[in-house]
């Protein structure tokens, strides 16, 4: 592995930015490897531009899934190995149910990110303990934050901030998606969704109302059974 | 790789060279993944893993022949492979490995 590579890779992992290296294992230029970031012009020690943009394109990809393995290409074998971001949750609305939620993910193995755009509700005094804290509007916020590994929480209880956060948190990569509010409010929201473009399997995929029904009144409680249905998804059981 | 950072980070302060084993292919059982790392220095130093420990001591010494040489190479394991059965691949899957120095220079 060349030293520009490693290092790259190195600062890479360490700051958990999502990357994926691509290493010919078998054929001609054994050992020479690509370094490839979303959004980002690779670093290539391989001269061949079209096979290049080939690996890129399946190694994006692959990176989305956290997929990893060799493939052919021609005559050359190229392993891809993929480092997505570590699991998130991102809640957008920094209400009560969001400062439980915060606390409960965390011993769990989640990295958690709350976004609200409205100062007041997103202090550090009430979210010291989330990993992030951003003051944006929920559809900038999501953007390039949305990975196979991520979960996203929608609290907000308003259409206007609500709405923005499903209609790029559904078509994303996001293993995720729930928001909170009752049947009636749900029936709502899916013709509003429909009529902006989302199709049936993308609206199909939202959890609503979101979390296990455990009889939840307090915040903690619904924080509760929002953790436990994300615990579920994550271990492949569907709840 | 996350797993194996810290260690490349301590032996390159102190001057060592290092080699590193990735597995790329498993078939049949096989007690670690694709993806899986191990590091090796040139002072003997080891770190991670990729298997159970069956075939730890080979990829160990290809990884030094790596340092020396400077060449990379992917080595195969498997139940019907000679070589396997003399370092003992008990787990009764194969595993392909590559063997790759770490550059020391831009």
């Amino acid at each position: 592995m060349q030293k520009t590579i490693y290092t790259r890779l190195r600062d890479l992992i360490t700051r958990e930015q999502p990357v994926a290296l691509a290493t010919v294992v078998a054929g001609d230029d054994i050992g020479v490897q690509v370094l490839i970031q979303p959004d980002q012009a690779v670093i290539s020690m391989l001269n061949d531009t079209a096979l290049v943009a080939q690996v890129r394109q399946d190694a994006l990809a692959m990176l989305l899934r956290g997929d990893q393995g060799v493939r052919t290409y021609g005559e050359r074998q190229i392993f891809i190995e993929t480092y997505p971001p570590p699991a998130t949750i991102i809640m957008v609305g920094a209400v009560h149910i969001a400062v439980a939620l915060t606390a409960f993910a965390k011993p769990l193995g989640f990295r958690t990110i709350v976004v609200d755009a409205r100062g007041a509700f997103a202090t550090n005094e009430r979210f010291g303990h989330a990993d992030e804290l951003v003051h944006a509007w929920p559809d900038e916020a999501l953007q390039g934050r949305l990975h196979s590994n991520t979960a996203v929480v929608v609290l907000t209880h308003d259409p206007k901030l609500d709405d923005p956060a499903l209609l790029v948190a559904l078509p994303s990569a996001a293993r995720f998606v729930g928001a909170l509010g009752s049947s009636k409010t749900q029936a709502a929201r899916v013709i509003r969704l429909r009529e902006a473009g989302l199709t049936d399997d993308q609206i199909a995929r939202l959890h609503a109302p979101i979390g296990l029904p455990i009889g939840g009144r307090t915040p903690e409680e619904i924080g509760l059974s929002i953790m436990a249905q994300i615990v579920a998804e994550r271990n492949g059981k569907s709840l | 790789m996350r797993d194996v950072v810290a260690a490349i980070d301590t032996w390159q302060q102190r001057g060592e060279r290092v080699a590193i084993a990735t597995v790329v292919r498993t078939l049949g059982s096989s007690p670690r993944g694709v993806g899986a790392k191990m590091v090796v220095s040139d002072a003997g130093n080891m770190a991670g893993s990729v298997s159970g420990g069956c075939i730890e001591g080979a990829v160990f010494t290809a990884c030094q022949q790596a340092i020396r040489t400077g060449q990379a190479t992917l080595m195969h394991f498997g139940v019907p492979d000679e070589a396997a059965w003399e370092v003992g691949l008990a787990c009764g899957g194969t595993i392909d490995v590559f063997i790759e120095p770490l550059g020391t220079s831009e």
